[in-house]
């Protein structure tokens, strides 16, 4: 479905992405973790077209997007989420969903019928009238996963879609994210709440300094030496393993 | 349908009464003018109200649709219903190049506005340098009474073709807002990043905004032109009229289709009114102006409209009470 090729970003001096490469497969949900500063956000940002990787390609469905604008992506079938969520603040709820729906339907009734269709479907379908603007964290959430299903999607990028909930409203959004997938939508999600990457994804891609250094299944990825070591410091996994009955002084 | 398009049509109808219970010249002058600014803040309304790019600089479009008008006529002897045609497509034009230019560099919010009163503060310099515009002088256009000509002798012939025009734009700008063009100018407006990740090619809804835009307040300067017969390049160029343009929709409501005709209707109705009262002072009017956009900003940030929608909620929460 989705494949990056070997893309590197350079920002001035900085290398935020180095000649990472990973793959999607359709109908998966797969993760991309990794500790902050990484590159997730940058390397989310080249595959969605915002920002032109310095080399390296990115194909989607078989076909090299590396030079399509990122308008001309949603329209092949790439949403993303934004991190800092961007409602349209002078907006209602129904009123956002609906720019979205206008991607594939341009008639006003059936954009908005998407859009009220989308809203129940992410469980904002009790707050289409009320302002973006007053809705709470959670709900600016599922709006921002709301508008960008309603472009119709077929692989969606989700940044951080699970950052700033509570323990209750995390466990409320999982089902969300599996129905969509359930619905035939490919996935790639950046997220640090951990208990949800390791219940929604069957694959997970791990980035450090800008490097993918690992990827397998969630199993794999928890008890791997250098993922351990990208999160907790040099020497972290050997000590771990020399003292697994709780090392204290490690 | 008729939620949205009938208060528009009411007020249009209601207007166009206006000419049979008054014919004193004075009132109809005023009227013909305050409409002129009401349709030239249309324009300015389009871009700056839907799509959120504030332009300084209407007056660059303003002049174009004037000048096209003005010269067609002076120099090649065109029809002046052909040359107001002409100057609406000029305008556009205009519009579409100084939207490409400033646009495709990404220039946004102060830098755009700046760049826009350059580009109209240049067309002025040029205009009243210019043999061909007839300089400082300015350009005579031949008066020749008559339909044909789009010349009438009768001021309130002039009130339903300027009615005609604005009332025209308000439904186009009510049909906008409710299509997907019209989401789309909003999505830009209120945030191009998320816009763009949700398929709008925010360059392409800027540009026909911008085209659109300038089409409109172009149309204001032909019809300005064929009004008054007189054009030089203050009054086509002049930031007079770029602030006319912006103030009308800030004080009536910015982004909302009736906003622009509220603004120069409370603000030149208002100017009239102190001039009458206090004529002996000169200048007291644009005091006047000053006053009503300070206690607009400060006490009705979303204009005439904003105000009108609180006291309509204020009233429903007294009646269901």
């Amino acid at each position: 479905m989705l494949s990056v090729q070997s893309v590197t970003k350079r920002f001035g001096g900085l290398v935020a992405v180095d000649s990472a490469s990973l793959d999607v497969a359709q109908g998966s949900i797969a993760g991309l973790i990794g500790p902050n500063g990484a590159g997730k956000t940058t390397l989310f940002t080249l595959v969605a077209g915002f920002e032109k990787p310095s080399s390296g390609t990115v194909s989607f469905a078989g076909q090299d997007v590396t030079a399509l604008p990122a308008h001309e992506r949603a329209a092949l079938g790439i949403a993303r989420t934004f991190q800092i969520v961007q409602p349209f603040a002078g907006l209602s709820v129904v009123e956002n969903i609906a720019v979205g729906a206008y991607l594939r339907h341009p008639a006003r009734a059936d954009a908005q019928a998407k859009a009220r269709a989308v809203a129940d479907l992410v469980g904002l379908g009790g707050q289409l009238e009320q302002s973006a603007a007053a809705l709470t964290v959670a709900g600016r959430k599922r709006l921002e996963l709301a508008r960008a299903l309603a472009t119709e999607p077929r692989l969606l990028l989700l940044d951080e879609v699970l950052a700033g909930l509570n323990p209750s409203e995390i466990r409320d959004m999982i089902p969300v994210i599996r129905n969509i997938r359930d619905r035939g939508v490919t996935i790639l999600m950046v997220e640090h709440v951990m208990q949800a990457v390791m219940s929604l994804c069957e694959h997970i891609h791990v980035l450090a300094q800008g490097k993918i250094i690992a990827q397998g299944k969630p199993a794999e990825i928890a008890s791997d030496p250098a993922v351990i070591e990208a999160y907790l410091g040099q020497g972290a996994a050997k000590r771990l393993q020399a003292k697994p009955a709780g090392g204290a002084d490690a | 349908m008729i939620r949205a398009y009938g208060p528009a049509i009411v007020l249009i109808a209601a207007a166009a009464l206006v000419p049979f219970a008054i014919t004193a010249n004075t009132v109809l002058n005023f009227i013909v003018f305050a409409l002129i600014i009401a349709l030239a803040a249309q324009g300015w309304n389009v871009l700056g109200g839907l799509a959120g790019q504030f332009s300084f600089g209407h007056a660059a479009f303003f002049g174009s649709g004037a000048y096209t008008t003005a010269l067609l006529q002076t120099h090649w002897g065109v029809n002046a219903w052909v040359a107001f045609a002409l100057s609406i497509l000029l305008a556009g034009a205009v519009g579409w190049i100084i939207g490409f230019l400033s646009f495709r560099s990404g220039l946004r919010g102060s830098y755009f506005a700046l760049v826009t009163l350059a580009f109209a503060e240049v067309l002025r310099i040029l205009a009243n340098a210019s043999t061909f515009t007839g300089g400082a002088a300015g350009t005579l256009v031949k008066l020749d009474m008559g339909p044909a000509n789009f010349q009438f002798a009768s001021r309130a012939a002039f009130v339903w073709i300027a009615l005609a025009l604005v009332g025209f734009v308000l439904i186009a700008t009510i049909a906008i807002m409710r299509s997907r063009f019209g989401a789309w100018l909003t999505a830009v407006r209120e945030n191009e990043d998320a816009a763009r990740a949700l398929g709008v090619d925010t360059l392409a809804v800027k540009l026909k905004a911008i085209t659109l835009s300038a089409a409109i307040t172009g149309a204001a300067g032909a019809l300005y032109v064929q009004y008054y017969l007189y054009l030089d390049a203050s009054i086509a160029y002049g930031p007079w009229i770029s602030i006319e343009a912006l103030v009308a929709p800030i004080v009536g409501g910015i982004g909302t289709a009736f906003g622009p005709i509220l603004g120069a209707a409370a603000l030149h109705g208002f100017g009239e009114l102190t001039k009458l009262f206090a004529g002996g002072i000169p200048g007291i009017d644009l005091v006047l102006y000053g006053l009503l956009l300070i206690a607009t900003i400060a006490f009705a940030p979303d204009g005439i409209m904003g105000l009108l929608k609180r006291l309509a909620s204020v009233f429903d929460r007294r009646r269901t009470r």
